[in-house]
């Protein structure tokens, strides 16, 4: 095996242009993914984490496009492949799995049209054999009576089983890495710990890395290995997900985790952070979340922070910066 | 100090609409910017047509018989006028006669857009708000128009009304007759637009919120879900004001619309043809060009608008 | 003990979800109907927040419409301070209506994006004739929205130049505006960040022991339900099937229903409690299973669970409607 990670993303800037001027959606990214590792990407709407998806995947819509960075699968670039090359790999080697499961099965044909479709036009097998192994893998997710259900439309599904479909779909092809975009947003919270699941083992077994986009830090506690947290197209902090959680480092998260009302605690109030995530056309110079931060100093307003050191991860915080001599305010 | 806080509204007002994403994108298409300036440049010679010409065509006491068929931009030979466009058989400057027919023809054009904006509105609102048996009723009398073609219905309105007027009544309610034939076959398209967008808004939150204090469902209608109409409306408007434009024409050229003594821009197409075979062309081509000039600048104007104010085309 | 505000009995809201006559003619099909909500009662007292959590499909939204008289009952009754809550428009009911008001789920579609903020939040006042002239309107709008953290001139801009939490301030001082006692909130945060989410949250508390706010309180997140929440209902297949103090609910779940959800509830804080596994799906409400209609997913079923449906039975912190915790009851006694 290479000593290359199984992806590595690295500057990574995708900017779309409005009335003239460029507003940057993913903001100097750079993070790495292990093989079998699950990636948390976490953030509230417009903290860009969609768009990153969407970038590795080779989806990001015009007039929207990388204008900055790399993306590189086992060493290989990907970010600068044609789409005929990129539509190899997507499927193949990256699998995904959307919000809604409606946008990734058609309508108008069973779901064994769809996944022998998709098994055969990436593996060499058999009509019959691409059966079997559709019949197995819908099994697998848990489908019951998979093999009379095979014949159905996406239609005859519910929500819950649907996304199963779609994570059947994802895996068909054996691919190293799936990009799951918020697979448990649209869905109940009881069927979304059942999908949690069905995904977590399935790609355990086949020791497929995984980045989980989503906004729900619950989702993320339940099922990622390390977590990076995005907030207005830049990463605020990364790291192992236990330490993140339990003992944030940035300001944001701080305040994110803090305003999650949980089941357990029974605090009156939660920790709120005042104001909101700043517009595309409007992010504030020097540290982006500076104008919301507690903890803000001279510095921050300034000079923005790259990701730096600390402990056991990654954080973009002045606070944390050797050089910082200033004593925070 | 209350009229300062007023005029600071106006203000912001304009402030936010030059500022808007409409204007922004106006000034990007070189298509709307065109359309527009022969819009403006069309109707404002229009309006101000006795300040830009030198003769009221539709006043004999002004016309010199001898000045007929002068060629355009020659001296006439007899009398030695010159006309930009060239005279007609009568003597009447064509250039004068263009900006006095459009004024028939955008006032027939604009008036008859009102009646079926009215109408079809009003219809629309009360369909999509209201549901049930009146929503079936008014939409099958939609589906029911639409079956006959605009033209036929206007000829078929203008027909009944020249059958229970005395002639002597005929020229004065000829553009009247005509502003209502049109109006009728055109209001169907707003009445369906306006109905879908009302059943679109009716479920929205917010009126469930005017509900839940006891607005009555006209405050609801008027209020609340026609002003989030309106953009609609207005796109239709004005694509709608193109196709009037030309159903007037070809209504006053088949001979049914406007009378000779007010001739519209179809009229004196029709008085042209007679004479394009004997060499006088510009007694047809110039109200002709005129026509489709301002018929396919309006609808430009409102193509554009459709798409600016739909994001959804994008 | 402080006073009832609404009491709800027995409400129940059927949809007829028949097919067009003539395809029932032709498919030789019966007319089907859908029951939403499934003779529920509740009672929520001065002062107090009532939450009803369930999924998508238990009712919980039909019932929050019927409440506010948004939504006619199919049967039950539904009285607010001792009188019935009706669909109508007389002038007892206008009286009414200032007193109870609604928080819509999505910011962007409970504003009128054709209006300015300071009529939007001035509508009720002008409904209910609160008011004598402009400046009193344009002082109370003022205050209004300064009492949701926005400011008196934000007034004059436009629902879209708002942040979706800002656009929730604005649709809570549109609640107050009539100085209402009651205010039914309708999923107020699902559709908010998390960060804005606490925002909110604490807001409405700050608002409720200000002005002695009494909340019905609709959502699908447990722990948002646990946060906001003096008792909580829990609802399955448009049935109440737990109705409990919130502390009691948490700690010792008396349906297996409330514990399924429980256990679904991602684990942030990284506890590693015990969890069971979920187990089946929500079935099709039109032919709900016969007897408890949650036996088939149930893990403590037994054989009178699939004849029989059970009634609600009183339990140490409210009541439920399981055989399994009657029986736990009874071998207490």
């Amino acid at each position: 095996m290479s000593d290359h990670p199984l992806l590595s993303v690295k500057n990574l800037t995708v900017q779309f242009p409005s009335r003239g001027a460029m507003l940057t959606a993913v903001d100097n990214v750079s993070f790495d993914l292990a093989r079998g590792e699950v990636l948390g990407l976490v953030g509230e709407s417009g903290a860009g984490k969609s768009m990153t998806g969407a970038a590795i995947i080779g989806l990001i819509e015009p007039p929207g496009r990388i204008t900055g960075g790399s993306i590189s699968l086992e060493g290989k670039r990907i970010d600068n492949l044609s789409s005929a090359d990129m539509r190899q790999i997507r499927g193949r080697r990256i699998g995904m799995v959307f919000q809604d499961p409606l946008t990734s099965l058609n309508p108008l044909f069973t779901i064994a049209e769809q996944l022998v479709e998709t098994i055969r036009v990436h593996l060499p097998v058999s009509a019959k054999e691409a059966r079997e192994r559709a019949i197995g893998l819908l099994n697998e997710v848990g489908i019951p009576a998979a093999s009379q259900r095979i014949d159905d439309y996406p239609h005859q599904f519910s929500g819950g089983m649907r996304q199963r479909v779609v994570i059947a779909l994802a895996l068909a092809a054996e691919p190293e890495l799936v990009i799951a975009d918020e697979p448990t947003t649209a869905l109940d919270v009881s069927v979304q710990a059942q999908i949690i699941d069905v995904l977590k083992k399935l790609c355990a077994e086949r020791n497929a890395s995984v980045i989980l986009i989503t906004h729900d830090m619950g989702v993320i506690a339940e099922t990622a290995d390390r977590v990076a947290v995005m907030y207005a197209g830049r990463l605020a902090e990364i790291g192992p997900v236990r330490s993140v959680i339990k003992d944030a480092l940035h300001p944001y998260t701080k305040g994110l985790m803090g305003s999650i009302p949980s089941l357990t605690s029974t605090d009156d109030r939660l920790v709120q952070i005042p104001g909101s995530m700043p517009r595309l056309n409007n992010i504030p110079e020097g540290c982006a979340f500076n104008p919301r931060c507690n903890q803000v100093f001279a510095r921050c307003t300034k000079e923005r922070p790259e990701l730096m050191h600390y402990g056991n991860r990654n954080v973009s915080c002045w606070l944390y910066d050797e050089a910082t001599t200033e004593a925070p305010a | 100090m209350v009229p300062q806080g007023e005029d600071i509204d106006r203000m912001e007002m304009i402030k936010r609409f030059v500022d808007s994403d409409l204007v922004y994108k106006f000034n990007r298409s070189p298509v709307a910017i065109i359309a527009l300036a022969v819009t403006v440049l069309l109707i404002g010679g229009a309006v101000l047509a006795p300040f830009v010409t030198n003769q009221n065509p539709f006043d004999p006491a002004s016309l010199n018989l001898m000045n007929g068929f002068s060629k355009p931009m020659e001296p006439n030979q007899f009398t030695g006028d010159t006309f930009i466009l060239g005279a007609d058989d009568q003597g009447r400057d064509v250039y004068a006669t263009i900006l006095y027919g459009m004024r028939i023809s955008l006032f027939v054009g604009f008036s008859a857009v009102l009646f079926a904006m009215v109408l079809g509105v009003s219809l629309g609102l009360l369909s999509g708000f209201v549901g049930g048996r009146v929503d079936v009723i008014i939409m099958r009398i939609a589906d029911i128009q639409l079956t006959f073609p605009a033209i036929l219905v206007a000829l078929l309105i203008f027909g009944i009304a020249k059958g229970i007027t005395p002639p002597s009544m005929r020229d004065q309610i000829a553009i009247w007759v005509l502003i209502i034939a049109i109006g009728l076959s055109d209001w169907v398209q707003f009445a369906r637009v306006v109905r879908g967008a009302t059943m679109v808004e009716k479920s929205k939150e917010y009126v469930q919120a005017a509900r839940l204090i006891g607005r009555s469902s006209f405050v609801i209608m008027i209020r609340h879900i026609l002003p989030n109409t309106l953009s609609s409306v207005l796109v239709i408007a004005t694509i709608s004001l193109a196709l009037a434009i030309i159903a007037e024409a070809t209504l006053s050229f088949l001979g049914v619309g406007a009378p000779p003594t007010q001739p519209s821009l179809g009229t004196l197409i029709r008085i042209g043809q007679g004479f394009l075979f004997s060499g006088e062309w510009w007694i047809l081509f110039f109200p002709a060009i005129t026509l489709l000039a301002l018929a396919l600048s309006v609808n430009l104007l409102g193509d554009w608008l459709r798409d600016a104010l739909n994001p959804k085309l994008k | 003990m402080s006073e009832t505000l609404l009491e709800v009995r027995d409400l129940t809201r059927t949809f007829d979800m028949s097919k067009p006559w003539l395809n029932r003619v032709l498919e030789r099909d019966g007319k089907r109907f859908l029951r939403a909500v499934d003779h529920v009662s509740f009672t929520i007292r001065k002062g107090e927040t009532f939450a009803l959590v369930g999924e998508s499909g238990s009712g919980k939204s039909t019932i929050a419409k019927m409440v506010v008289g948004l939504l006619p009952s199919s049967s039950g009754e539904i009285l607010f301070d001792g009188a019935p809550i009706g669909t109508g428009a007389g002038s007892s009911m206008r009286a009414m209506r200032s007193r109870f008001q609604m928080i819509f789920q999505s910011p962007f579609a409970s504003l009128n994006p054709r209006w300015k903020v300071r009529d939007i939040v001035a509508e009720p006042i002008i409904a209910f004739d609160m008011v004598q002239n402009r400046q009193a309107q344009a002082a109370r709008v003022a205050e209004l929205l300064e009492l949701v953290g926005l400011t008196a001139s934000d007034g004059s801009k436009y629902p879209h130049e708002f942040s979706g939490g800002q656009r929730q301030r604005i649709a809570i001082a549109r609640a107050l505006s009539s100085n209402p006692e009651f205010i039914v909130c309708d999923e107020p945060t699902s559709a908010l960040d998390v960060s804005v989410q606490a925002q909110i949250l604490n807001l409405m508390r700050d608002l409720q022991d200000e002005l002695g706010l009494t909340y019905l309180f609709i959502s699908h997140d447990l722990s948002v339900v646990r946060h906001m929440a003096n008792r909580i209902g829990v609802l399955y297949l448009g049935a109440l099937v737990e109705n409990a103090q919130a502390r009691g609910l948490f700690e010792d779940p008396q349906h297996p229903y409330t514990q399924m959800l429980l256990d679904a509830v991602p684990d942030v804080d990284m506890t590693n409690r015990e969890r069971e596994e979920v187990i089946g799906e929500i079935p099709n409400p039109i032919s709900p299973p016969d007897g408890c209609v949650f036996h088939p997913r149930c893990v403590k079923a037994f054989d009178r669970c699939r004849v029989e449906a059970p009634v609600m039975v009183a339990t140490q912190y409210g009541e439920a409607k399981c055989f399994a915790a009657e029986n736990v009851r009874k071998a207490g006694t």
